[in-house]
Formats: structure tokens, sequence, C-alpha cells
């Protein structure tokens, strides 16, 4: 039997046409999004199929389209709004901030707002620091929003058809430097739940935490390691918020050592934040604190070679578990 | 003829009952029946009571900051009457009268800017969003609202109100530019109080009308004597039948005056002239009628004070049961935050009464227990 293997844009837009389907209410809107297939070809085709009344091509106006679909949302519809870049939300804060994550609390439990907000999220293209934005640390600061950030193909389709069934708005963290990457996604419908991390790698001598496209720096980092006789258990946790803790901390009662590897800035950040909470529930069990590789606390670089390093990259995770293992 | 005109046009104002009394019979005739003008002028005395009442508790602390309405009761109560039953009325905070209208009741207002946020639980028949403060946001959301009803393949139409002010927000040229190019069914109604704040007209728009703002966006534009409860009624019932009939945008600019304060926390002396206060105090929409009504044998003094009491003793009731309802829990806080409450936030919630909000390994566990204990007797 043959492994059906695609491309993450082609499994992101398998599941936004599976449940677009399967659901009347579900609609797809955003810039370039119908006529020319989206700016990436994630919405490939989906203009032919659903036709202009739920492919819709959008003014530029990330906060108009974002505000919008808070009302649609209200009135029971179920829309996906797609960010060409997640760096371009910055200018639709209030509507995905101040008003999507509160609505329900704000109407007191009157509205909700099942929205995905979907985009490109991350550095590693040399786009250069404006467009180059890891939101996860800025945004999963607030409460009332959910955030998925799938690490590869069968992660993406799993969890983004999860996340536009569910009932709150979710932030769904794509990443550009994925877009083209094969893996294997079956050809049988499948959901993969919120909150539940995957152990994408058993080991017992340290526990990896990660999110999104670092979990493959991880397991990169991971077979390097074997090769020196270190044995890591590597957590790819799928969702931000909620966050499934605790999966790290069985890990960490395990391994008694964690490394938590976070794109992002690290001053409160969902790196800080795991390693805030390892510290408060596993402290008789470390036998390190918990070391953390994120980007370095500057704009994301232009030049390829600062780029590279600034990211969280395999050599970075490496020296971060002998450190952490004492071995440095 | 190297130079032509590429485009041209004239903004209609709508006027029917002025300042003095005059009316224009051919516009205004047949336009309110007398019964329902009377239920329309108890509206205003009603929202108007309430009003003043509003301000009094809370320079008695028992309100937060509140803005008055008095003056501008005449636009949304315009729409309200002639918008369908299921229409969406998207408020700021200037359309208590509308709202009213609509059977919101006035304790829900109350409770809004008591600061408890079970004053925004809208009942769903009225078709009412929450009142939204910051300036803007509900434009867009009517927007969507709007665009809703058009994916469902229904009649109804958004109506959502904003200030001279919320119109210098990208948020306003957003939705209006969103509105007009995909064809969505929204009345936009700018109320223009000439005051954003202390910030005069002129700092928020150098063009002579607001209304005009609606032409670039290729949206039929008027403005109205937003004091004229006629004209308001004749404009709103126009710009609602357009707009469901052609599934477009319609913009009106009701221009009115904001007679208080902007809320309870600025004084409108430090940077309004008096004399301008007094000027529109003579063009206030509620003398306007009662003086029209008085003129048609309508109305009479005995009359006149059975409303008044009528409203206070209404008034009264709804800020008893603002006041008398109990306090939220500290725990409530929770329940309206996920349609379902995730196991981060259940831990938060077993463990508030606690410094920790379940961030030690101990009270984990105790959250986690007790979860367990909440979901076997539930089952």
């Amino acid at each position: 039997m043959t492994v059906r293997e695609i491309e993450y844009r082609d499994a992101l837009n398998e599941a936004m046409s599976e449940e677009m389907r399967r659901d009347k209410r579900v609609f797809l809107l955003g810039e370039e999004v119908a006529q020319y297939d989206g700016a990436y070809k994630v919405s490939r085709g989906m203009l032919a199929e659903f036709g202009e009344r739920r492919i819709i091509d959008t003014p530029i106006s990330e906060s108009g389209f974002a505000g919008m679909a808070i009302g649609a949302a209200m009135m029971g519809l179920r829309p996906i709004v797609e960010f060409m870049s997640w760096s371009f939300s910055l200018v639709a804060a209030d509507p995905i901030l101040n008003n999507a994550p509160k609505m329900l609390y704000m109407s007191g439990g009157q509205f909700g707002c099942p929205i995905v907000f979907r985009g490109n999220d991350g550095a590693g293209g040399q786009l250069g620091s404006t467009h180059s934005w890891c939101v996860e640390g800025l945004y999963s600061n607030v409460p009332g929003l959910k955030m998925a950030i799938p690490s590869n193909p069968y992660e993406a389709k799993g969890l983004l058809k999860t996340a536009i069934r569910d009932d709150d708005p979710v932030f769904f963290l794509e990443s550009e430097r994925m877009l083209g990457t094969k893996g294997h996604v079956p050809e049988e419908e499948y959901l993969i739940p919120f909150g539940q991390a995957r152990v994408a790698r058993t080991g017992k001598d340290i526990t990896l935490v990660s999110f999104g496209r670092p979990v493959n720096f991880c397991l990169e980092a991971a077979e390097a390691l074997a090769k020196e006789g270190v044995d890591c258990e590597v957590l790819d946790m799928r969702t931000i918020r909620p966050l499934d803790i605790e999966s790290i901390v069985r890990s960490v009662k395990k391994t008694n050592r964690c490394v938590v590897v976070d794109q992002s800035w690290s001053f409160g950040s969902p790196g800080s934040e795991v390693a805030a909470q390892v510290h408060a529930r596993c402290f008789d069990d470390l036998d390190n604190f918990v070391h953390r590789v994120h980007t370095a606390d500057v704009p994301t670089p232009y030049a390829t070679n600062l780029e590279a390093e600034y990211m969280p990259n395999a050599r970075r995770i490496t020296e971060a578990v002998r450190a952490c293992l004492y071995l440095a | 003829m190297p130079i032509t005109t590429a485009y041209k046009t004239e903004i209609q104002r709508v006027s029917i009952l002025d300042e003095h009394g005059n009316f224009d019979e051919k516009l205004g005739k047949d336009l309110i029946p007398d019964a329902d003008l009377v239920r329309l002028y108890e509206a205003m005395v009603t929202c108007r009571v309430l009003d003043e009442i509003a301000f009094k508790l809370q320079r008695s602390g028992r309100m937060g900051t509140y803005p008055q309405n008095m003056g501008q009761e005449a636009p949304s109560l315009g729409a309200s009457y002639v918008l369908n039953k299921d229409d969406w009325i998207v408020t700021c905070y200037r359309e208590n009268c509308g709202l009213f209208w609509r059977g919101v009741p006035m304790e829900s207002i109350l409770l809004h800017w008591m600061g408890d946020e079970r004053g925004n639980a809208m009942p769903r028949e009225h078709f009412a969003t929450p009142i939204a403060v910051p300036i803007g946001t509900q434009m867009l959301h009517a927007t969507g609202l709007a665009w809703a009803s058009k994916y469902r393949g229904e009649k109804r139409i958004s109506c959502t109100f904003f200030g001279d002010g919320a119109s210098s927000e990208g948020d306003f040229h957003e939705a209006c530019n969103f509105a007009a190019n995909l064809e969505i069914p929204v009345v936009f109604v700018c109320q223009n109080n000439f005051w954003a704040i202390s910030s005069p007209g002129k700092v928020n728009c150098s063009a002579p009308t607001l209304a005009q703002r609606a032409l670039a966006y290729g949206m039929p534009t008027i403005q109205v004597d937003g004091n004229d409860l006629f004209a308001v009624v004749k404009v709103m019932r126009d710009a609602a039948a357009w707009t469901r009939e052609h599934g477009k945008p319609h913009f009106v600019e009701a221009v009115t005056y904001r007679l208080g304060d902007h809320t309870t926390a600025d004084d409108a002396r430090r940077y309004r002239d008096q004399a301008e206060v007094e000027l529109w105090k003579t063009r206030d929409p509620i003398t306007r009628i009662y003086d029209y009504m008085k003129s048609r044998k309508l109305w009479d003094d005995s009359k006149e004070a059975t409303t008044r009491e009528r409203a206070a003793v209404n008034a009264n009731a709804a800020v008893a049961t603002a006041e008398g309802i109990a306090e939220p829990h500290r725990q409530d806080y929770f329940n309206a935050m996920y349609a379902e409450l995730p196991a981060d936030l259940a831990t938060q919630l077993a463990t508030h009464n606690t410094h920790s909000l379940g961030q030690t390994e101990e009270a984990a566990h105790v959250a986690t227990e007790a979860l367990a204990k909440a979901h076997a007797s539930h089952h």
C-alpha cells in the first residue's frame, strides 16, 4: 500500500474544503483568496468549487475583514479569515484581540465568535523584520482565544479541521517555510483534538518541548544527540492555548530535564510560560533549571546568515541540551 | 474640450418640523400617525428622565462613568420606529432611546454602566448588539451581521450608529468600503453632534458635511435634521427601504447636538461656548414635538404631567431592578470565557480562592480532584 504524501499547503486546502462541504456556515475570506487562489496557493481551486459567495476576495483592509467576520460569526456563521501573513494582522489588533476573544464574555454569554484566523507565522525566508512576525508570544497572552501551531502536513490538516469546528476564536499559525513540505496525510478523515500534545519522539534523558516548525529542528537535534548517547523525548505541543501541561509534567517527571524550544522572543512567551509551569509543577524532579531556546531579542535580521542563527536551529538546540545535561 | 466634469453631485438635507414649529405638510402629512407620535414622544421623555436619573446616580457614586444621551434621542428612535423588528441595530452609546423602543430593558443599560457584563446580554429577540464603547468597532460588526443575512438569503438589514469622531477611524472607512464593494445591506447612521469629547468638528473633518464622506464609496447619502423626529423617520424609512431593495449600503448624517457632557468624566463647559449650548436647547427634539402636539390639540398639560409621572416611575423601577440584582460571584468570570471551560481555566476556577490560581503542583492536584468530583456528580 502506498502512503499518500501531500504538501502542507494542500493539507490546509483539504481541511478547509472538507469542512466547507460538511458545513454550509463555513466560508473563507481574505486578500486574494478567490481569483488568485491565495497569495500562497493555499485556497487553490476553492473558488471553482464553492463559488464567490463562499470564497471571498476582500479589499486590502485587515481590520475591515477581521471585524466583519466577527459580525458574521455573531450571527452564527463560521468564517475562516486568511491573513496573508500574521505580520499583517497587527493592523487588525482591535478586532482580533479586543473583540473576538472577549465577545462571549462581554456580551454576558450572548455572542460567541467561532472564527478561524489563519495565515503564515514565523521567520526564515529573508522577508525582513516587519514581515517575519512570530505572533504566538504576543497573542497567546490573551485569554478567550485558542491557538494552534501545526508542525507538519498531517498535523496541519487534523488541527485545522478541529479549529473550524471549534466554537471559540482560533488563531491558526501556519508556516510559510513549510508550505511546500510534503508529508503523510491519509485519505480518510481524521481530526486532532486541541490540548493534547504529541510525543514526536520517545526518550528517557531529557524532554524537548516545542511548537510548530521548530519541532522539526528538535527532532533533527535529537537524531544528532542520539549518536552521542543522549536519548531525547520530543513533545509537539500542537496547541499553545489550551496548553497540555500535564503531558509535559508527565514527561519531565520521567526525564528530570527539560528544554523549551520556541521561535518567539523569550520575554513573556510560550517558552517562558512552559518554563514557569514546569518549575512549579516539577520543582523536586528537576536536575537542572529549564533551559530555553528562543530567537534573540532583536528584530528578525534580513541577512541570510544572521537570520539562520537568530532562529532556533538544531545546533542551538543541541547546545542547550548538552548544557542542561551538564555535558557542555 | 480637454477639461470636463468627472463627477458632480449635491447632498440633500431633509427637515420637516423645524425649531420654529414650521411643518412641511407635503413631506410630513401621514408620516407618523397621531397615536404613534404620542408613544414616540413618551419614549423620548422616558429616555430623558432616565438620563437625568443616571447622571445623578453617577454623581452620588451609585454608577460608573455614564454618557448622557440628552438631546440625541431622535435619530435612534426614528430608526427603531421604521426598521423591521428583526433588522439588526448596532449601536455605540448614545442610542438608548432606540434600544428602549425595541424593548431592550432600561435596567440592562443601567447595569452596563454600573459595571456589570450581565447588562450586555441583550435578549436575542431584540436583534441588538451590546453597547460598543471602543470607537468604531461596531460598524464592522454591523457589516458582518448584514453580510451574514445576505449569505443566508434573508432580507434582514443592519443599521449602525456612530458619532462624528468615529468617522475618522479606519474601521469606519473599511466598513464603508467593504459594504459598498461587496454589496452589503447596511445603513450607516452618523450622529453628528459636533463634538468628539472636547474636539470640535473641524478636528475630525474638513469637509462641509460628513454625509459627503460616503460619496467616496459610491454610496447614496443624505443629511437630516437629527433633532426633527419627523425628518428622521422619513429619511430612515427611505434609506432602509432602499438598502433592503438594493442590498447595498446607504449613509445618513443626522445633525444633532449633545446637550450634556461627553460622559460624566468631563465637563463640557471647559471647552464649549455656553451660548452654543443655549442655542441648541432651543432646537431640543422633545420640546419640538411637544409644541407640535399642543398646536395640533393632541396634547395638554394634564397628559404631560401624567407622562412625566409615568416616566419617573418606570425609570425608578429600572434603577431599583438594576441595583437590586445580586452581585456576581467571583468565580463567575470564568463562565463565559469559552464555549466549554478548558482544563487550565478549570484549574484556575477550582483554585480561585488561593493565591496560586492553580500554578503549584499541590493546587493542580486539588483542582484535578475537584474537577473529577464535579465530573462524576454531573454524570
